[in-house]
C-alpha cells in the first residue's frame, strides 16, 4: 500500500475551564472573545443570553426558516384544498360554490401552523447539529456537572491562536476552578 | 423520597418569607433543584402509593380496551345516542378532553409570552397532561366513525385507489385538521422542553441501561451556548405558534356546533365561549393533579401557594367569562324573538333536563364565585374540591348544549330523550383510565417539573448585560 497514512489525530480537542458561578463564566466568555479566540464554546446548565452575545452569536437563522415553513403551509394547504375542491373532486354541496374559499381558511390556518412548528423543532435540531451521538467535550469527567450548576468554556485546538501551553495559561488567568484537556 | 436536597450552608437570605409570596422556596441552587426534581425520577424504589394510583389507572384502562372490543365486534349502536339524540357521550367527552387540554398549552406558551414567571413550575406536567387529554379526546371521534380503519379516508386527504377527498366545506374536517396540528405541535413543544432534562438524566442516572436510554432521548444535548441560542429562539417561536393554534382549536370545535342549524348550537358568541370554558376546565384539572403531585413527591417548595392561588385567579375569571356565554346565550334567545330560539332556553331551564342546567349553573357560576374571597384561594383542600366541582360543571355543560338542544327537535313527533348506556359510562371512564395511566408513568419516567426553566428563576441565574 502506498497511499499516505492518515494525518495525526490532533493531540487534544481543545482546553475546557469549569467555572462555578454564570457570572464569572459571562466574564470569562468575554475575555475569551476579547482575547481573539473565535473556535470556542461555553456550555451552561440552563440559557444565558449574555454568555452567547460574549461569545459573538448574534444570529440564529431559525426565524427566516420558520417564517418559509409557515408560508409553504399556507401555499400548501391551501393549494390541496381547492385542488381537491375544485379540479380532482367537484361535487356540489348545498349549492356552495366549488371554491368556497371562507370554508378552507381555517385548514389552511392549521396546516401553516403545522409546517412551522415543525420547521422550528426540525429546524433547531439541524443548525445545533443534533442528534449527536459523540462529542468530545463529555470525555471530562466533570462535564457531567454542566447539566446540573456548572459552567464551562472550551477554546477548542482548530483555532488558529490555540497553544496548549499559551492558552492554558491564559485561561489560568481568568481563574477557573479546574483546567482540563479535552481527548478528541 | 430516597435524597432530599442539601440545603446545607445554603441559607442566602435568613428572613422568613411568608409562604404564598414566593416561587421557589428560598435557600435553592441550581444544585438542590437538579437534585431535588431528577431524583423523583432516579430513584430505585418506587413509592408504593405510586404502584396503588397506577393499578387504578390501568384497570380503569383495561375497561377500555373491553369497550373498544365491543364497539370493534358490536358496533357502536352498544352507544346510546340516536336519532334525535346523535351526539351524545362521544362528543361531550371528546369536548371535555379536548377543553382541559387547553389550560397545559395556555401555560407553557401564552404565560411564556406574557412573561409569568410562575408557570414555569408547573408547565412540564400541565403539557403533559395536554397531550394525555388529546390523546383521550381523539378516541371519541375515532371510535364514533364505527369502523375506523376506514376512517382514514373519511378523515384525511390523501391520495386513495377510489379517488375521493374529504369536504373542506364540513367543520367536522377543520377538526380534524385542529385537533391533530394541536396533538402534534403539543407534542413537539413538549419534548423539545424535555431535552435539556433528558440530559440532565443522563449524566445524572447510575444505571447503565437508563443512561442509554435518556442519552438517546437527549440526542447529545450539552448545553452549548450556541445551541442554548438556537434553542431559546425555537422555543419562543413554538410559543408564538402555539398561541393562536391554541386560540383556533376551541373555536373550530365550537364551529362543529355554531355552523349547525340546531337552535342551543347556532350561536356567534360560542367561539370565545368555548376557549374560555376549555381554559377554566383545563386549570381545574392542573389543580387536580398539582394537589396531590406536590403533596405525595414534596413539591410544596417548587408549586407554592402562589402557583395555586394563580391558577384559581385564572380560573375566577374564565368562569366569569364562561357565566356572561350563559348569559348571553338566554338574552339572545328571547331577543331574537325566534319561537325555536325561545324554547330551547325555556326547554332547558324547566325541561326534563332541567336539574343538569341548575346543577351546571351551580357548578360554574355559583362556585367559582367563592374564589373572591381569598382565604378560600389559599386553602388548598377548598381548591382541591373545587377543581372537581369545576371539572363537573363543564362535562355538564357539554351535556347541556349537545343533549339537550338535540332532544327537542323542531318538530315534536321527533321528540326522544337519551340516557348514557353502560358502554357510554365504561368508554368515558375508560378514557380517564388512560389519562391516569399515563400521567403516572409520565411522573415516574419524566422529570414532572422542567428542572432547566426551574434553574433560570433562582435569584443566582440573574447575569448582569453588558452595555457598551
Amino acid at each position: 500500500m502506498t497511499a499516505k497514512p492518515p494525518p495525526p489525530a490532533p493531540p487534544v480537542y481543545g482546553l475546557m475551564a469549569e467555572f462555578h458561578e454564570p457570572g464569572e463564566v459571562v466574564a470569562a466568555a468575554r475575555a475569551v472573545h476579547a482575547e481573539g479566540y473565535r473556535k470556542v464554546d461555553a456550555y451552561s446548565p440552563y440559557p444565558i443570553e449574555a454568555l452567547s452575545e460574549a461569545l459573538g452569536f448574534h444570529r440564529s437563522w431559525l426565524p427566516p426558516l420558520v417564517l418559509l415553513g409557515g408560508i409553504a403551509g399556507a401555499v400548501g394547504g391551501y393549494a390541496l384544498q381547492y385542488w381537491a375542491s375544485v379540479i380532482e373532486y367537484p361535487m356540489n354541496v348545498g349549492g356552495k360554490p366549488y371554491h368556497s374559499w371562507p370554508a378552507f381558511i381555517p385548514p389552511t390556518f392549521e396546516t401553516t401552523i403545522l409546517l412551522a412548528a415543525l420547521t422550528a423543532v426540525l429546524g433547531m435540531l439541524a443548525l445545533n447539529g443534533l442528534p449527536e451521538p459523540y462529542h468530545p467535550v463529555f470525555n471530562v469527567p466533570s462535564f457531567a456537572m454542566a447539566s446540573r450548576d456548572k459552567f464551562f468554556i472550551c477554546i477548542e485546538a482548530t483555532d488558529p491562536k490555540f497553544s496548549i501551553t499559551r492558552t492554558r495559561a491564559f485561561l489560568e488567568g481568568l481563574r477557573p476552578s479546574a483546567i482540563s484537556e479535552v481527548e478528541p | 423520597m430516597a435524597t432530599g436536597p442539601d440545603t446545607s450552608g445554603l441559607a442566602k437570605d435568613s428572613r422568613p418569607v411568608p409562604p404564598g409570596e414566593y416561587l421557589v422556596e428560598p435557600g435553592h441552587d441550581f444544585g438542590s433543584v437538579t437534585d431535588k426534581i431528577s431524583a423523583i425520577v432516579l430513584q430505585r424504589r418506587t413509592p408504593v402509593g405510586w404502584f396503588v394510583g397506577f393499578a387504578i389507572g390501568f384497570s380503569l384502562l383495561m375497561l377500555l380496551l373491553f369497550t373498544v372490543a365491543g364497539l370493534l365486534f358490536r358496533g357502536i349502536g352498544l352507544w346510546g345516542p340516536n336519532v334525535p339524540v346523535g351526539w351524545g357521550f362521544d362528543i361531550i367527552n371528546f369536548v371535555w378532553w379536548i377543553g382541559i387540554g387547553h389550560a397545559g398549552t395556555l401555560i407553557s406558551a401564552i404565560l411564556l409570552l406574557l412573561r409569568q414567571q410562575w408557570r414555569t413550575s408547573i408547565n412540564r406536567f400541565a403539557e403533559a397532561m395536554t397531550l394525555f387529554a388529546v390523546s383521550c379526546a381523539a378516541f371519541y371521534p375515532i371510535f364514533h366513525t364505527g369502523r375506523p380503519w376506514l376512517s382514514v379516508y373519511w378523515l384525511f386527504p390523501y391520495p386513495n385507489t377510489m379517488g375521493l377527498w374529504p369536504n373542506f366545506r364540513s367543520p367536522l374536517i377543520w377538526d380534524v385538521f385542529a385537533v391533530s396540528t394541536y396533538g402534534t405541535v403539543s407534542a413537539l413543544f413538549w419534548f423539545v422542553g424535555l431535552i435539556p432534562d433528558l440530559a440532565t438524566l443522563r449524566d445524572r442516572a447510575k444505571s447503565k441501561p437508563w443512561k442509554v436510554v435518556y442519552g438517546i432521548l437527549a440526542m447529545g444535548w450539552r448545553g452549548s451556548a450556541r445551541h442554548w441560542h438556537n434553542y431559546e429562539t425555537a422555543y419562543l417561536l413554538l410559543a408564538g405558534l402555539a398561541t393562536p393554534l391554541v386560540i383556533s382549536v376551541h373555536t373550530v370545535v365550537s364551529f362543529d356546533f355554531a355552523v349547525g342549524l340546531v337552535p342551543g348550537w347556532h350561536a356567534t358568541i360560542f367561539p370565545p365561549y368555548f376557549v374560555a370554558g376549555a381554559i377554566y376546565a383545563g386549570f381545574a384539572m392542573v389543580l387536580t393533579l398539582a394537589i396531590p403531585l406536590r403533596k405525595f413527591y414534596g413539591l410544596e417548595g417548587f408549586i407554592t401557594l402562589k402557583h395555586l392561588e394563580n391558577m384559581a385567579k385564572v380560573m375566577l375569571a374564565t368562569g366569569l367569562i364562561v357565566a356572561y356565554g350563559y348569559t348571553m346565550e338566554a338574552f339572545f334567545a328571547w331577543y331574537s324573538a325566534n319561537t325555536y330560539e325561545e324554547f330551547m332556553i325555556k326547554n332547558r331551564m324547566t325541561g326534563p333536563y332541567a336539574y343538569m342546567y341548575w346543577c351546571l349553573i351551580l357548578c360554574n357560576v355559583v362556585a367559582p364565585n367563592t374564589l373572591w374571597i381569598g382565604r378560600l384561594r389559599r386553602s388548598v383542600p377548598y381548591l382541591f374540591f373545587i377543581s372537581f366541582v369545576v371539572s363537573t360543571g363543564m362535562w355538564l355543560e357539554r351535556f347541556v348544549i349537545i343533549v339537550v338542544s338535540l332532544h327537542r327537535d323542531f318538530l315534536p313527533s321527533s321528540w326522544g330523550m337519551y340516557a348514557g348506556t353502560r358502554y357510554d359510562w365504561s368508554a368515558f371512564l375508560g378514557t380517564i383510565g388512560l389519562f391516569i395511566t399515563l400521567l403516572f408513568l409520565f411522573v415516574r419516567f419524566l422529570p414532572s417539573i422542567s428542572i432547566f426553566e426551574m434553574r433560570t428563576i433562582l435569584p443566582g441565574a440573574e447575569v448582569e448585560e453588558e452595555h457598551e
